[in-house]
């Protein structure tokens, strides 16, 4: 059923689609119409499932963590602040191995404060454990909010995914939504029956115990083997969901869009679709999206970026320290020794727009250089 | 009184001899049975009880974070609900670190959300895990290694934060105050607290003999000591109404409980004149408070 709706509200249905047992939640923008959007789905009946109302992004972590380690499905979404503030149980919760859903509404980070989109307040988690999803349209976020349990759940899995939606951009704009039926939900996403969690007085287990180095340091290691394997998962279960309702995002791990170029771009989020803009308006450009950063795809990365002579790597992110975005160090230590020319675009920063016109003066300017890094200040001509 | 078999903190953790907080679970287990889901909060009990892949717990039991344990535990008390479990008691157990200061939020805001848990500070008075710093539950005048008796100041300067009454304020129906050196009373109120829907509140005071620099083969006469002086008082509040559990008809001088305990040691007879006034007129209000009509909760 197609249906006009705001981003954060497709979030919602797909939320509710999902059956969750218990949501923990503190509003902040501009994540905040999703509790508002499940609240009044509860309110209204139409959702049978506990919200508890935290007092800080810090407990609805701590709160998910306790549900989900009691066997139940938790939800919880944050932007910015609130996903820096929870930093600590993001970590804790990957450690424990629990299949949390969260949906990040990407905003920069302060200082100074600033609402607006950017990717630097999830990429301060990148070596959490979380899978990272990032989506470039609404539609997406709402279809990867129902991939993501599938995908956490998963037995060869068994991690935390943060589904990341970029800020206003998608949260907050109107768009018609293909809204799946529960049936056909519920026939693709079983309900979650732990066999690791579960907190039973009729089976008492020991959860989150202190470890010597020597355990724990092998349990880190299985910890990255992890989250290395689940890409097959993210893949299939992707596949699937293309199968059952009809939507697929490149092959769920990158999108390859026209990038049979010796130019292309790689970029993630929701400005792949003004880059696919001018990838279509210009004929010696294409696009490499990323959807899974993490776990990070570097086989199909080197597999797609294979004997092309100009990279750009545009992020909406900043590694302070390093003169650059963080990606492209990524992109460059995958593709070392490889006879290409890489460029760096940090763009977007704290909500700058990012035009067209933008993104054809960068590739103008970038394509015949090599290691050239340039900071988007906000200047549609730029 | 349970057989050693049938202990629910199995033998062989890692506390230090004379363990105070060690006696307070012993004791806290026997009186919530087996059915029951601990929640606990980084601190000396976390990490003597369960390094992998041993565990004493024969209960279900989760740890997390150090400051989070009442928000995890009500993420699992709605979860339990949620799956049919409503019987299974839920404890949020914290030392006063992880419950009354860098825990307070999270307590603050689960109590004020209403979920049926239990809160258990087990209260050593210090942060004793990472070396004995001091905690809004130190109390005056005692040394620690962040508020050690130097020549110009001698020890910590404030008093002990009161959370029983803070708890109170979030209009829970009980709130009450322990000590392992009363162990039916604790084990009752335990007991209580359990059948009693909501949140619920209990504060039990334990010594710790490394933190105290005292004997550890008198952590129960310390414990003892601390109410018999009044230094702690073990009362319950039912619906806002207070009542005292032990009243001696004359408070011991502060002297026995201070004497003997290295984190004391520097105390001059001024100061343990002063510490002996306090607690002789909190004692007396509180004695005041229960020979009164009044409901706390009725100004809230």
């Amino acid at each position: 059923m197609s249906e006009v709706m705001e981003g954060s509200h497709g979030v919602a249905h797909a939320v509710k689609l999902c059956k969750p047992d218990v949501l923990a939640m503190y509003p902040i923008t501009p994540s905040t119409h999703i509790p508002e959007g499940l609240a009044q789905l509860i309110a209204d009946g139409k959702m049978d499932t506990k919200f508890i109302t935290v007092e800080s992004e810090f407990s609805a972590m701590s709160a998910c963590v306790g549900v989900s380690a009691a066997g139940s499905r938790a939800f919880t979404a944050t932007s910015s602040q609130g996903l820096l503030l929870m930093t600590e149980v993001v970590y804790a919760a990957a450690g424990m191995r629990l299949p949390i859903v969260t949906v990040i509404v990407n905003r920069t980070i302060s200082a100074p404060i600033n609402i607006w989109n950017d990717h630097q307040d999830t990429f301060a988690e990148r070596d959490s454990g979380w899978l990272q999803i990032y989506c470039e349209t609404n539609q997406e976020a709402l279809d990867t909010t129902i991939q993501a349990y599938k995908i956490a759940e998963d037995a060869g899995v068994l991690l935390p995914v943060f589904v990341c939606m970029d800020g206003f951009v998608l949260s907050h704009t109107y768009e018609p939504l293909e809204v799946p039926e529960q049936n056909e939900v519920d026939a693709f996403l079983p309900p979650y029956t732990p066999k690791h969690a579960f907190l039973d007085p009729n089976k008492p287990i020991t959860q989150g115990p202190f470890a010597y180095p020597k355990p724990y340091a092998a349990m880190r290691k299985e910890l990255s083997d992890a989250i290395m394997n689940s890409k097959t998962v993210v893949k299939k279960v992707h596949n699937e969901f293309a199968e059952k309702f009809g939507r697929a995002y490149g092959d769920g791990i990158i999108e390859e869009y026209k990038s049979d170029k010796p130019t292309v771009i790689v970029a993630m989020g929701s400005v792949c679709g003004t880059i696919k803009e001018v990838v279509d308006e210009r004929d010696d450009i294409g696009l490499v999206r990323i959807r899974c950063y993490r776990p990070f795809p570097k086989e199909e990365l080197v597999k797609a970026l294979e004997g092309k002579e100009n990279i750009i790597v545009f992020e909406k992110d900043v590694a302070l320290g390093m003169a650059s975005g963080a990606l492209y160090h990524e992109i460059k230590s995958i593709l070392a020794g490889k006879n290409v020319r890489i460029n760096n675009v940090v763009g977007g920063l704290g909500g700058i727009d990012t035009t067209k016109k933008n993104i054809s003066n960068f590739v103008d300017r970038m394509k015949d250089q090599n290691d050239k890094i340039e900071f988007l200040r906000g200047d549609p001509n730029e | 009184m349970n057989e050693p078999e049938n202990e629910l903190l199995a033998p062989g953790h890692r506390t230090c001899a004379g363990c105070g907080p060690a006696i307070a679970i012993r004791q806290m287990l026997r009186a919530t049975g087996k059915n029951v889901v601990i929640c606990e909060a980084t601190g000396c009990m976390e990490v003597t009880s369960t390094a992998y892949p041993e565990t004493s717990w024969k209960v279900p039991w989760i740890h997390v974070l150090f400051e989070n344990v009442s928000s995890v535990a009500s993420g699992v008390k709605e979860a339990l609900i949620k799956q049919g479990k409503d019987d299974v008691k839920v404890i949020a157990l914290a030392g006063d670190g992880g419950m009354v200061d860098i825990g307070f939020r999270a307590l603050s805001g689960a109590m004020e959300r209403g979920h049926d848990v239990l809160f258990l500070c087990y209260d050593n008075e210090a942060y004793m895990n990472t070396g004995v710093q001091r905690s809004g539950a130190t109390p005056f005048g005692a040394a620690t290694t962040t508020s050690p008796a130097g020549t110009e100041i001698a020890g910590k300067q404030e008093w002990k934060k009161n959370v029983p009454f803070i708890a109170v304020a979030h209009g829970l129906k009980y709130v009450a105050t322990a000590s392992i050196a009363y162990p039916e009373d604790f084990q009752a109120k335990i007991k209580k607290a359990l059948s009693i829907k909501g949140p619920k509140y209990l504060h039990v005071h334990c010594p710790c003999p490394v933190g105290w620099g005292c004997d550890g083969a008198k952590t129960i006469k310390y414990a003892k000591a601390a109410v018999e002086t009044g230094l702690w008082a073990l009362y319950e509040i039912e619906e806002g109404k207070l009542k005292l559990n032990t009243k001696p008809s004359e408070l011991k001088p502060a002297e026995e409980y201070l004497r003997g305990q290295r984190r004391f040691k520097h105390l001059k007879e001024e100061d343990i004149k002063k510490i002996e006034k306090h607690a002789k007129q909190r004692f007396d209000h509180l004695l005041e408070l229960e020979n009164s009509e009044i409901s706390l909760l009725k100004v809230l």
